[in-house]
């Protein structure tokens, strides 16, 4: 029975109005919309749904594990409601600023003393940062196999059958385990939480791991092992000039809308 | 690594034809590598790559790496990974540029890694920054709503993948001289933990999304794939492709591969037709690109009457068939 290990993130939901965003260009950082709740990244969950398809199918066990601060406890328990076995944070202060490396190897750290694993699930890409990157830095840190952005994985005679999506279609990829596998949104709607399992995850005792406790070289995490910086972020200018088309009736705004594209040449 | 010099690009094959994005990456390439007064080169990862290494010179490389081995006829992470590390051990150079595609977004992260250096992905815009000479990073995050500039100061190369569409190819110029290098693969077969047993197309019929220069994109107020139907009939007469946002995909109303957005397919078409979607970040992170973007929706608040230049503000179950009315007798007469 395959040991699964799924990486998770929370953040800011991703699915907030657009017009609500807003940046603080001086301080370089994303500010929290007001009433914007936190989540697990949409595509981390969907990792969870990956690893759970193979419970379901062969059994085995699911260790969840993510790596932040200010953890919301029903939000980042998430993985455990729907299913999962264990759940493990990671946070400390010698964390924070860290690049996709440094946090791909305080992951890959943590991996280890969890132990035994046959597949590490991860989200193609965080829904906050959109790099895409922590997967892969993973499997390099561990020195195991990796295939990215995948819609559907199937554990067949001891090995990973995976659907890993390209700019055509997609190809089926046969890897050996240990292996690290990431998850995109075409694998489908992750399941809802069963009453249970919300209850169950409640009741869980959730360890916290420092950088001391997964025996983590300080000079490789938070803000020292980045090896990228950030220099300024901000949002890009809209100028927002759209011509709304009027019309007594739908219908003869539509026809009228024909008509500017015809007078605009593009018809 | 003071001695780190020169642009590279890592060029990708389709059906024995240099990609789109290698003749967008030559050209994004050949403006940085002016800039800092050094070499191009593209290297060039296949089996039987034959005469593209001189295409690749016609479109701007000064310089063109060729790894030719049959163990590369399919990507695979841990082969391509290992000739990267080889060819980039080799020539030194100071950036390195791949597409973000199914290939640069697989490999450009554990190359870095596997160098001890970082990658920005998806980017839109590169440039150099005068006084450090360092390569200015900038790439769309948290889904399109904001950009951030990064700039990795400490390690070399440079890594970064830039999004399709992102930059305009030069023209052919068979004129132009460089010189080909062919790079032994030196790969050792065990090493390669991954098997392609199977490739899928799962291409829509008609024209490809990326090539059309008329789009058609209905989103989730579509409710339905009978709804997508309707869109199908106003395509045909513009001779138009149809996309989708993501619900309609992760619904299964459509298939996947009508997706356009971050995750899915970049594009840039002259028109855009956008029905019944409210035009999320992430969306318009593919389609931003579009000349001329027309709204139908019936929510006037919804963000895609930002980004349009047309739009009509109803019910597109009123609206589109009347829509496609008058633009079939407009086109007959």
């Amino acid at each position: 029975m395959p040991n699964m290990i799924v990486c998770v993130k929370q953040i800011a939901d991703p699915e907030a109005p657009a017009g609500s965003f807003r940046v603080d260009e001086s301080a370089n950082q994303v500010v929290p919309a007001p009433g914007v709740s936190q989540v697990v990244s949409p595509f981390d969950e969907q990792a969870v749904e990956a690893a759970l398809r193979i419970k379901d199918a062969h059994g085995g066990t699911i260790t969840a594990i993510s790596l932040g601060k200010n953890f919301v406890m029903d939000v980042i328990k998430k993985p455990l409601s729907m299913g999962g076995d264990e759940l493990v944070l990671l946070q400390d202060p010698a964390f924070e600023g860290a690049d996709s490396r440094s946090t791909a190897y305080a992951l890959a750290m943590a991996i280890k003393k969890v132990g035994e694993y046959d597949v590490i699930f991860c989200g193609r890409q965080a829904a906050d940062w959109d790099a895409g990157q922590v997967g892969s830095g993973i499997a390099e840190f561990l020195g195991i196999p990796s295939v990215t952005v995948a819609k559907k994985v199937e554990f067949v005679d001891g090995k990973v059958k995976v659907e890993r999506i390209t700019s055509d279609g997609y190809e089926v990829i046969e890897v050996s385990t240990p292996a690290l596998i990431t998850i995109s949104n075409e694998l489908g709607e992750p399941r809802y939480p069963k009453l249970k399992g919300i209850m169950a995850a409640a009741k869980k005792e959730v360890p916290t791991w420092t950088a001391q406790d997964i025996g983590a070289d300080a000079s490789q995490l938070g803000t020292a092992g980045a090896r990228i910086k950030l220099l300024k972020v901000f949002q890009p200018v809209k100028e927002g000039k759209c011509e709304i088309i009027e019309g007594e009736s739908p219908e003869e705004a539509a026809a009228n809308l024909a008509l500017k594209l015809r007078e605009a040449k593009l018809l | 690594m003071a001695d780190n010099k020169g642009v590279m690009i890592c060029g990708e094959i389709t059906e024995g034809k240099l990609a789109p994005i290698t003749t967008e990456l030559l050209s994004g390439g050949r403006k940085l590598a002016d800039t800092l007064g050094g070499e191009l080169s593209a290297v060039l990862i296949g089996s039987g790559i034959g005469d593209l290494a001189t295409e690749a010179i016609a479109f701007g490389a000064d310089k063109v790496y060729v790894v030719d081995d049959p163990l590369l006829a399919d990507y695979r992470t841990d082969s391509y990974v290992a000739v990267m590390e080889k060819v980039v051990k080799e020539v030194s150079p100071n950036i390195v540029l791949m597409g973000q595609t199914a290939i640069g977004r697989d490999l450009a992260p554990r190359l870095a890694f596997r160098l001890d250096t970082a990658a920005s992905m998806d980017c839109l815009d590169l440039s150099i920054d005068p006084d450090s000479k360092l390569l200015l990073q900038t790439r769309s995050v948290y889904g399109g709503n904001a950009m951030g500039t990064y700039v990795c100061e400490g390690t070399k190369p440079q890594i970064a993948t830039v999004r399709a569409k992102a930059m305009d190819p030069m023209a052919k110029d068979d004129s132009r001289k460089g010189e080909v290098v062919t790079i032994d693969a030196g790969l050792d077969p065990s090493m390669i933990r991954t098997t392609v047993i199977d490739k899928v197309k799962e291409e829509v019929e008609g024209i490809k999304l990326e090539d059309a220069e008329v789009i058609v994109c209905g989103g989730r107020g579509m409710g339905s794939t009978e709804a997508f139907q309707e869109l199908e009939a106003l395509a045909k007469l513009l001779g138009a492709a149809v996309g989708a946002t993501r619900p309609p995909c992760d619904n299964g109303w459509v298939p996947a591969a009508m997706q356009v957005g971050l995750t899915g397919k970049i594009v840039s078409p002259t028109l855009y037709i956008a029905v019944a979607l409210s035009g999320a970040s992430q969306h318009m992170a593919g389609c931003s690109g579009s000349k001329n973007i027309i709204a139908i929706n019936k929510d006037a608040d919804a963000n895609i009457f930002n980004e349009a230049r047309f739009g009509v503000v109803g019910d597109y179950k009123k609206v589109l068939p009347a829509f496609t009315k008058k633009v079939k007798e407009l086109l007959a007469g």
